[in-house]
């Protein structure tokens, strides 16, 4: 793959962005398989996302990952790593080999993502809660070096129940950082359950509008809403703004969809076969 | 009751140093509405656009200076001893595991900070930063040495945390002695062959007051100025150990995870001599003046006079 590191992204259009989410989604699901653990479902509602940010918009250097003006992803929702793994793969961070380590002892693929084990990876999560005040410490510094950095942060939906990431949007809304924007992945499961049964957040929309914020929302698994979004964010620079992703949770793998058993487990070998087939 | 806040209060040299620190443009400064109390304020009014309020909201405050951070600033965030401690898992998680130079100052620590009572007085929080892997911990017992440890952070790397505290007490340091000083290193007060007094924040001129008394009885005891906690300054605890054959250790903190721990944890490996801990006693404080409470819970010179009798004894 070829990332433009002057204009952002890699100049593809909505069916190569599709079909490179289609080959993301088969290695999320392989290398969990392989480790025997790790968190699909949050992964397959992610990717799409991703894939659109990293096709269209990020820019980024593969020959130097710390390259100061590069734009920032930082992944709030750290334990859907291999969404993350699965995009650094295709871009070329990471070889097949590291998406089959994920989970072992001294791979370059963590269990949650961690700036300081895999290039390409600007946040060290797996706590939630916390990567939005992050990005907006980067759109601080950003914004005082004068530079035109984008800062985009993923955040899960169930992850908008810890208490910091409002404290991060009132404070954001204060600051006018124009260079933040936010993908909320709307998949409405966490761990234990669906949201409305564990702790619904609500009309996540009315309540950033209520902090501030401008926001879009949109279905997260429509490649050409998502690259629409993502220009539309990218266009926002009085202050911040998000976009809310309604998503399926397992996306594109018939058994994981809106399952909530598949937050955080790895499929069988027959479970696996079907996934393989469904994802060709 | 307000104490005076100018002119020899550990924050004050914090104030001072991060003013010292300005001219660096890398430097920012992160408050959480306690500006006036830490004394950050100052590098506010002069280098506003350099300084970020983020309100009554510590856990934010700490993972924005993450993200400074890992953009190029080399941010110093800061707030009161105890609402840090909110934050514990964003400095842990956020801040020192990612492996990233933020520097933390928390005011207002230690029993010593009087009538606001228990809920404003942290004695634990050394404890747990000491916990914390790769995490620098300091506690100056001055003005002057607080300054001139904030402007040694400068060119630390990884992340650190300084407890200042609000009240002045007696300048341990002058202007050409605080030169000499250096994290890592204990700064040796006082020398002495019988007990060591091993000591740090505003116990220290207690415990310079304790060594003179016990002079006067015939008794050489050295006092050492720790106001490094971590890493800690083994060679000269070995020393000193060598030396004087016991120790005692002073803080205005827990006697659980604190100096006295720091100490016993690396003699327990090699000498161990007798040590007596002097510190509060796994209690929480009260309302009152930092005299009244510091007498009501054993943190006076006194105290580290019966300590060093103690552990002399138990030679």
């Amino acid at each position: 793959m070829h990332v433009n590191k002057n204009s952002g992204g890699m100049g593809l259009d909505v069916s190569q962005l599709q079909e490179l989410s289609r080959k993301c989604r088969l290695s999320i699901v392989e290398m969990v398989h392989k480790a025997g653990a790790g968190h699909p479902g949050g992964s397959l509602s992610a990717i799409d996302l991703i894939v659109g940010l990293y096709g269209t918009r990020l820019r980024i250097d593969l020959t130097n990952p710390d390259w100061t003006d590069r734009d920032r992803f930082i992944m709030s929702k750290g334990h859907a790593s291999p969404a993350m793994y699965s995009i650094l793969h295709q871009v070329g961070f990471l070889d097949y080999d590291d998406l089959m380590g994920f989970r072992t002892l001294g791979s370059v693929c963590q269990g949650h993502i961690d700036m300081k084990w895999t290039r390409g990876v600007d946040f060290s999560a797996g706590s939630l809660g916390m990567g939005l005040s992050f990005g907006l410490g980067c759109a601080l510094a950003a914004r005082m070096d004068g530079s035109v950095r984008e800062i985009w942060v993923m955040l899960g939906d169930g992850e908008m129940q810890e208490g910091q990431v409002w404290e991060a949007a009132m404070a954001a809304n204060y600051h006018s950082v124009g260079n933040l924007k936010v993908m909320i992945d709307r998949n409405r499961i966490q761990n234990d359950d669906f949201l409305e049964v564990q702790m619904e957040v609500g009309d996540i929309a009315a309540k950033l509008l209520s902090f501030g914020w401008v926001v879009r929302e949109i279905d997260g698994h429509s490649m050409s809403e998502i690259v629409d979004a993502l220009q539309w964010a990218a266009g926002i620079n009085d202050g911040p703004c998000a976009i809310i992703a309604h998503t399926v949770k397992g996306k594109g793998v018939s058994y994981m969809e809106n399952n909530p058993s598949f937050h955080g487990k790895a499929p069988t070998d027959d479970e696996f076969v079907i996934a393989m087939e469904e994802l060709k | 009751m307000t104490a005076p806040s100018s002119g020899g209060a550990s924050r004050d040299g914090y104030g001072e140093g991060l003013l010292r620190l300005a001219e660096d443009s890398r430097v920012v400064v992160l408050e959480a509405d306690l500006g006036k109390s830490t004394k950050s304020c100052h590098f506010r009014t002069q280098n506003p656009d350099r300084a970020i309020s983020l309100g009554i909201a510590e856990q934010n405050m700490m993972l924005v200076a993450a993200g400074m951070a890992s953009s190029g600033k080399i941010p110093f965030a800061s707030t009161f001893a105890i609402f840090t401690e909110r934050a514990f898992e964003q400095v842990r998680n956020g801040i020192a595991r990612a492996g990233l130079t933020v520097h933390i100052c928390g005011s207002h620590g230690g029993i010593h900070t009087g009538t606001d009572g228990s809920s404003a007085q942290s004695i634990e929080d050394l404890a747990i930063y000491r916990t914390v892997p790769g995490m620098t911990v300091l506690h100056p017992c001055d003005d002057l040495s607080a300054e001139e440890l904030t402007v040694q952070l400068l060119g630390h790397s990884g992340p650190s945390y300084m407890r200042t505290a609000r009240n002045k007490t007696p300048r341990i340091y002058d202007e050409e002695s605080v030169a000499e000083i250096s994290i890592g290193k204990g700064s040796i007060i006082r020398e002495g062959s019988d007990v060591c007094i091993l000591s740090c924040g505003v116990m220290v001129s207690e415990s310079l007051a304790a060594a003179d008394d016990l002079n006067s009885d015939g008794i050489s005891a050295a006092v050492v100025d720790m106001h490094t906690l971590k890493p800690i300054d083994s060679g000269l605890i070995d020393r000193f150990a060598s030396q004087c054959g016991c120790i005692v250790t002073v803080e205005d903190h827990s006697i659980i995870g604190g100096l006295g721990s720091a100490v016993a944890e690396h003699l327990s490996g090699g000498l161990p001599v007798p040590i007596e801990m002097v510190g509060v006693n796994d209690q929480f404080g009260e309302s009152g003046s930092p005299e009244e409470l510091m007498s009501k819970l054993g943190l006076c010179s006194k105290d580290i006079q019966n300590a060093a009798h103690e552990a002399i004894r138990r030679k």
